[in-house]
């Protein structure tokens, strides 16, 4: 690539800029290692499952049900987006009269702008209360799973759109010409063909149901233990760094900073496997 | 047949549960969050823990953590996506690794921010809770957006003017200020709004940096409540501040309504203008 003067110096400015972007991950990562040396460097490892309860007090630091939390509702709330957000996208591409179709994407996209806090807030005076009538507390793995669907919905059905929308129309004509019913159409050609992009977008929401703090924080109840049923309150990996942090000290910080090293592992894994996932298509 | 009516059935009846939830969730908001709204309401500062006054103090400074954060996060990413669109080839192993490692952080959780943001500005090095902390925080949080949406708005100028450009004798940096940014400016403002409505709406990152003091800040190292954590404190931390918390929400859901609508029709209008050009 040949440059002049001025850009070899921008050149070089640039990419200074573009080294601090880069490090930032790194430097994340760092400071989780960093902060969680005091427990780490004993090298158990296995003392966060095999404590007998979380109870930072007493130097027990288990965080298993805080971790079961986290992927109870991730997968509760997977169960019900992944369904809803992929009709949702069939519904704007080819079940909508145009009319509509415009206007319930725009409600998808508002749902995708409200905060978390706010989706939190709502859960708390409007759906807890709800699901309290019918089993108490009301606070609970439920009201966990409802809001964080809520929330995973829109990611979901924004990228089903976008990748049922890039198949060629070709495929569509071809169905016709086979004279496939609509439904045929989409379940045996179209579907299979956007499988791959639907995929990552689930991944993505996965990523959010993972790490998201407030919204579960506000609705979960936050009593650390193995839920039994769907009505126990559970408090998830990301809550309790929340609720803790403000008074956490010593090891019992380092305990917090390790469930955020585990979070970050999970993300990491699921970065993997979208890689792996974009790879194989 | 049945298989078809069925299906069809089924999705009108998922997008009918679905857009209801959505009215039943603004409706509810509008309902309890209503009363409470007020020009005083803006400007006023909290009294009794929020359950009256206004939340003036906190809309200061919610202002200057984001202005805090775009001013630093905007030049960053502006170089870090002119330098790995116009400056780097597309298989180098340099910027292989940065869009994987700016990937990767697009997915960290807000609240792993929060963690990093103590350890780093509050702690290591010692700004202690303050604006500062804060905007810093959600700084490191939206640079790969930023980053993201302003390659994609370099990548979409036509490379006919890159062409033009070096034809003229003009070098990279010239064609850069003259032709590519000029043509990626809206599309470089749509990404700045996106930013501001993630950086708006966040409050795990900021409980532990910007933290929650709800009084006027005099300068940037003063600790600084943001609207998102106002509104999470009222319906958590304080008996009877459900009503203030649904007008705080619902005024931080209209900023937000407005950023998105504005950003819309950017990138609308941007698109309108590569399509009359091309």
């Amino acid at each position: 690539m040949f440059l002049s003067q001025t850009d070899k110096h921008l050149s070089l400015w640039l990419r200074l800029c573009t080294l601090i972007s880069a490090t930032i991950l790194a430097l994340i990562i760092m400071f989780l290692l960093a902060e969680s040396w005091p427990l780490l460097k004993h090298g158990v490892l296995t003392q966060f499952i095999s404590d007998e309860s979380w109870h930072p007090a007493q130097r027990l630091y288990n965080i298993l049900p805080m971790l079961s939390a986290t992927l109870l509702s991730t997968l509760g709330a997977l169960t019900l987006a992944t369904p809803l957000g992929i009709a949702s996208a069939m519904f704007n591409r080819y079940y909508a009269p145009s009319f509509l179709a415009s206007g319930y994407r725009r409600i998808i996209e508002l749902m995708a702008g409200i905060p978390s806090v706010v989706y939190g807030l709502w859960g708390l005076t409007t759906l807890a209360p709800v699901i309290n009538l019918w089993h108490p507390p009301g606070v609970s793995l439920l009201c966990a799973i409802l809001v964080l669907a809520m929330m995973i919905l829109p990611t979901i059905a924004l990228t089903a759109d976008s990748a049922l929308g890039a198949i060629p129309v070709v495929f569509h004509q071809t169905a016709a010409a086979l004279a496939l019913s609509r439904w045929g159409t989409i379940r045996h050609v179209l579907l299979p063909l956007a499988k791959s992009s639907i995929g990552a977008g689930i991944m993505l929401a996965t990523g959010r149901a993972i790490g998201e703090t407030m919204a579960v924080l506000m609705v979960a109840g936050n009593v650390v233990q193995q839920p039994d049923s769907l009505f126990d309150s559970v408090r998830t990996l990301t809550a309790n760094i929340a609720l803790e942090m403000a008074y956490a000290m010593g090891d019992h910080r380092a305990a917090l900073f390790v469930s955020g090293l585990a979070l970050m592992l999970m993300i990491i894994l699921l970065a993997g496997l979208a890689e792996i996932n974009k790879r194989s298509s | 047949m049945l298989k078809n009516r069925l299906a069809t059935l089924l999705i009108w009846l998922s997008v009918i549960l679905i857009s209801a939830v959505f009215v039943v969730l603004v409706l509810d908001l509008v309902r309890h969050g209503w009363a409470g709204l007020s020009l005083a309401y803006l400007v006023d500062a909290p009294l009794d823990a929020g359950r009256g006054g206004g939340i003036g103090p906190i809309m200061v400074s919610t202002g200057l953590i984001l202005a805090l954060t775009i001013s630093v996060a905007a030049p960053l990413s502006l170089a870090t996506a002119v330098f790995l669109t116009e400056f780097s080839s597309k298989n180098s192993v340099f910027s292989g690794v940065i869009k994987r490692s700016l990937d990767v952080l697009a997915s960290v959780p807000s609240i792993v921010f929060g963690l990093f943001g103590n350890a780093f500005f509050c702690v290591y090095l010692g700004l202690g809770f303050s604006i500062l902390s804060g905007g810093l925080t959600l700084a490191c949080m939206v640079l790969p957006i930023l980053i993201r949406t302003f390659s994609e708005g370099l990548r979409a100028a036509p490379d006919e003017y890159r062409l033009a450009a070096a034809a003229l004798g003009l070098n990279r940096a010239a064609a850069l200020r003259h032709f590519l940014l000029p043509t990626a400016t809206p599309a470089l403002i749509a990404g700045l709004m996106l930013a501001i409505g993630r950086a708006i709406a966040e409050t795990a990152a900021l409980i532990f940096t910007s933290g929650y003091v709800d009084r006027m800040p005099d300068s940037l190292m003063d600790s600084g409540r943001a609207l998102s954590i106002h509104i999470y404190d009222l319906s958590m931390n304080v008996a009877g501040g459900d009503s203030h918390a649904n007008s705080a929400a619902l005024i931080l859901i209209s900023l937000l309504f407005m950023i998105n609508t504005l950003s819309s029709k950017l990138a609308y209008h941007w698109m309108h203008k590569r399509i009359t050009c091309l």
